[in-house]
């Protein structure tokens, strides 16, 4: 067959350094085009918010848009994209993001927003029961009212964990949701958006030293607060399978996910890669070992989805996380025989080995999907300030698609060979005929 | 809070739009081939834009689901691990205008990922196991989808906005698909998958004349000939009652309305655009700030010009709750209205010329993003320098233009409308304000 394809890199050069009062900075110049992406990511998630609450991370995403010292409610808004620029946040179990995108003019003006929000968002009654009618709605579009709502990242970890901070569903119960306070969001900022516990990225069109000046102007003065210490979260390893299902009343046809636990992604990340490439393999195409085997020859499913992490990030996940498998079955499809065919694939990954030829295509197939989120201002920005936070390795940015072409085939055999039945969680979808 | 306020910093001024070195040439097969460099990364995106006006709807899904299944030469494993191995990978689709091939490998790659492309286009031999394959995934896409409140909501308003034109549907029915063989997807592809009238985009890492070069080496000889079809214009939005189709135990309601758009070309276009943005096409807009950050109706409410080859048209849609769907409907007439009857701020209007002159920068600044515009503009037969005449006319537009482009499209009197939810809870509210058709 044919040469393999040398895998590339990009070279962006990656400044750090931290403000007196603790806020760590990156910056990662690039003057191919005149746009700019800021990104503040704070280190707190779902996985934070406590018992009770469930579903605050998010909401409290929603309140940092609701005005801030000197800004009005909608004003945020308003000046980023009158900027010409475009914005949001997001939230995720180990940090919540707050970003730009904008003409690199706007940079100066995009700092100062969120410098604004990072000395106190204004956290009024009002705006704390429109963002729960508005982050209702926002459950309601991506769970209650469509088919596979939530599958599988809302259902499968309360099938693989047990503690409250691993399993409960992180958009929210209504109940919990209503229950929230102001007072509970005082206290939550108070604890968890201190500058101490934030990474500010800024990446693209920009002069290093002009814009070190402008984030010490804008960030400069923000109070210090220390980060909290962050718990342990970890887990014991499951010691047997555990299986559970639901019914969803919307959706038409079966469906089931599976997920094993992984290496910490930080502590451990020389063991936890190969995971990483072991689900492109098993999952990434036609010619992947799970396609081929169960789409295309016992055409047992219609599609297959594979990744680590609940939110299929790989590089933005603390421990404990997982490997996940997800399929959509064809109507009256059986789960078990695919449950079983997927075993099979994995144990002749495990006993056979894969070729050089077949890693290397999908480490370069890899390396083109890395290098094209980071070809994007924003998909810059965002990398790194969470490189940083969770690793103090922005750096890695330009290392990972050399370090993945570096997974050896060994390495795979041992990862697939990890992925048994045993150590297994799964969940199935069980079809309520689309009424 | 009794701070002085802190000066919001100014913005610097934006240089205009700086257009990207490019490329093309027409091949003697009749294949238009665009070649436009950013070399940020070490990559290449490919966009090939076949027109597949009046293909048979169930044919052509089936068409674009199993180009990539097998060739004389190649099995479908083979065609993707032979892309793999460049870091790429191809994947078509299609609409009522054309066949669209997209794809993207590591720079290295561009000759390989284009010989497969040629490969497949000459080549593509459908294997009657795969076909069967494919038919059934579509089939069960098509299921999924039909349980999809998006989706439903999308049906239903383009059976109501395009009655007898083919725009009209979009999907295939299941029986439809069922019924397809692989013969058929041959004499498709024999008779509509051709060089003239397309377009082939790449972008990236490369001297654009040499891309030239390697995809007149490796495409030339694709089959030419094929037909020039075109689709009549579509009509325009004809207002008439609300139309209400039952999704019984929504907890949401899906609100659809479109009015009358113009194309890209056309000298309302601009102001259109910016009437459109301040209406509801961005978040900064009256319609997000009224019913979703002053209200708490729905989490995303959106509108936006939309542009076929046969027509152009608004698209406003929000997702709302069950319960406050009448109210989110008043609050929708009323922007519509309002903005149709007076003009917009001039601070409002700047926000909002800002945003767009912004947005269209951000759009270029990744190899994707341009190859995406450049191929879109290619099937209006426009290339890149559009986008500075279209900047300057935004930049240029009036206030008074815009009033008048929001009085002449946006008027509420003119629209059509189809709610998708619970008829039994949303028919009597809805009724209140407007006449109701139920489906």
């Amino acid at each position: 067959m044919a040469r393999r394809i040398k895998i590339p890199a990009t070279k962006y050069p990656v400044e750090r350094f931290t403000l007196d009062n603790g806020l760590r900075v990156v910056l990662a110049p690039d003057r191919s085009a005149p746009v700019v992406g800021v990104a503040v990511v704070y280190d707190v998630g779902i996985r934070s918010e406590p018992e009770g609450r469930t579903g605050f991370a998010h909401l409290f995403e929603h309140l940092m848009f609701q005005g801030s010292e000197n800004l009005e409610k909608l004003e945020h808004f308003r000046h980023v994209q009158g900027a010409g620029g475009t914005f949001n946040g997001s939230t995720h179990l180990d940090y919540t993001d707050y970003f730009e995108a904008l003409p690199s003019g706007a940079l100066e003006r995009a700092l100062f927003l969120e410098a604004d929000r990072m000395r106190g968002p204004r956290l009024t009654e009002e705006n704390l029961r429109n963002q729960v009618d508005v982050v209702k709605e926002e459950i309601r579009v991506n769970v209650l009212n469509r088919p596979y709502g939530g599958f599988p990242w809302l259902k499968l970890p309360p099938v693989m964990f047990d503690t409250f901070a691993n399993a409960h569903d992180g958009y929210g119960s209504f109940e919990d949701l209503e229950s929230a306070t102001v007072a509970d969001a005082a206290e939550f900022f108070e604890r968890y958006y201190a500058c101490g516990n934030a990474v500010l990225s800024v990446a693209g069109d920009l002069d290093v030293a002009e814009a070190t000046e402008m984030i010490k102007r804008h960030f400069g003065d923000v109070p210090a607060r220390p980060a909290p210490v962050r718990p342990d979260f970890d887990e014991p390893d499951l010691t047997s399978e555990r299986r559970e299902s639901y019914a969803d009343r919307l959706a038409p046809l079966p469906a089931i996910a599976s997920a094993w636990r992984v290496p910490d992604p930080i502590d451990d990340f020389d063991a936890y890669l190969p995971y990483v490439v072991l689900a492109e393999v098993l999952t990434d195409g036609d010619a992947s070992r799970l396609v081929e085997r169960l789409v295309l020859r016992d055409r047992t499913v219609t599609s297959i989805g594979g990744y680590l992490g609940f939110m299929g990030e790989p590089f933005e996940v603390r421990n404990p996380t997982a490997a996940l498998l997800q399929y959509h079955l064809p109507p009256g499809g059986d789960v078990d025989k695919v449950l079983r065919a997927a075993d099979e694939e994995l144990e002749r990954l495990a006993g056979d080995g894969i070729t050089t030829g077949e890693l290397g295509r999908v480490q370069a197939r890899m390396a083109t999907h890395l290098l094209r989120d980071t070809d994007a201002v924003l998909g810059r920005a965002l990398r790194i300030a969470v490189l940083e936070e969770q690793r103090g390795a922005p750096e890695l940015i330009n290392d990972l698609p050399r370090l993945i072409g570096e997974v050896t085939p060994e390495q795979i055999r041992a990862a697939a060979a990890a992925l048994t039945p045993q150590r297994r969680a799964s969940v199935e979808v069980i079809p309520g005929g689309g009424q | 809070m009794t701070q002085t306020k802190r000066p919001l910093p100014a913005l610097l001024p934006a240089a205009p739009i700086k257009l990207p070195t490019e490329a093309e040439r027409q091949l003697t097969n009749g294949l238009t081939v665009i070649a436009i460099r950013r070399p940020a990364v070490p990559l290449v995106e490919v966009r090939l834009r076949v027109p597949f006006a009046r293909a048979n709807l169930a044919r052509g899904a089936m068409l674009s689901q199993t180009l990539f299944s097998g060739t004389e030469q190649l099995s479908t494993v083979d065609i993707a691990a032979e892309l793999q191995m460049v870091g790429g990978g191809l994947s078509a689709s299609v609409d009522p205008d054309r066949l669209m091939i997209s794809g993207n490998s590591l720079a290295a790659g561009l000759t390989r990922i284009l010989e497969i492309l040629g490969e497949v286009l000459d080549g593509a031999a459908y294997p009657s196991d795969e076909v069967s394959t494919e038919r059934d995934r579509l089939v069960d896409n098509i299921q999924v989808a039909k349980s999809q409140p998006s989706h439903l909501a999308r049906e239903a308003l383009l059976r109501r906005l395009y009655g007898r034109h083919p725009y009209a549907v979009q999907t295939p029915e299941p029986e439809q698909v069922r019924a397809v063989r692989p013969a058929q997807l041959r004499a498709l592809h024999a008779e509509r998958v051709h060089p003239a009238g397309a377009t082939l985009v790449l972008v990236g890492d490369f001297q654009p004349k040499r891309a030239l070069d390697t995809a007149e080496a490796v495409l030339g000889s694709w089959n030419g000939g094929g037909k020039d079809v075109t689709l009549p214009t579509a009509p325009g939005p004809e207002a008439g009652p609300v139309l209400l189709v039952d999704r019984p135990g929504s907890v949401q309601s899906s609100l659809r309305i479109a009015l009358p758009g113009v194309p890209r070309t056309h000298p309302d276009h601009a102001a259109l655009q910016l009437a459109n943005l301040v209406f509801g096409g961005y978040f900064s807009s009256r319609w997000v700030e009224n019913i979703r950050e002053d209200k708490g109706y729905t989490y995303g409410p959106h509108s936006v010009v939309d542009h076929s080859a046969a027509g152009s048209v608004v698209l406003a849609s929000a997702e709302v709750a069950t319960e406050v769907t009448g109210p989110a409907l008043l609050e929708t007439l009323y922007e519509l209205g309002r903005l149709a009857t007076l003009p917009p701020g001039e601070e409002e209007l700047e926000q909002a010329r800002q945003y767009v002159l912004g947005t269209l920068k951000l759009g270029m600044s990744t190899q994707a993003g341009l190859a995406s515009l450049a191929s879109t503009y290619a099937g209006f037969g426009l290339r890149l320098d559009f986008l500075s005449s279209y900047s300057e006319q935004l930049a240029s537009v009036t206030r008074d233009e815009v009033a008048a482009a929001a009085a002449k499209y946006l008027a509420p009197s003119g629209a059509v409308t189809v709610i998708l939810g619970d008829a039994e809870k949303i028919e009597a509210p809805v009724a209140a304000l407007r006449e109701v058709e139920l489906e």
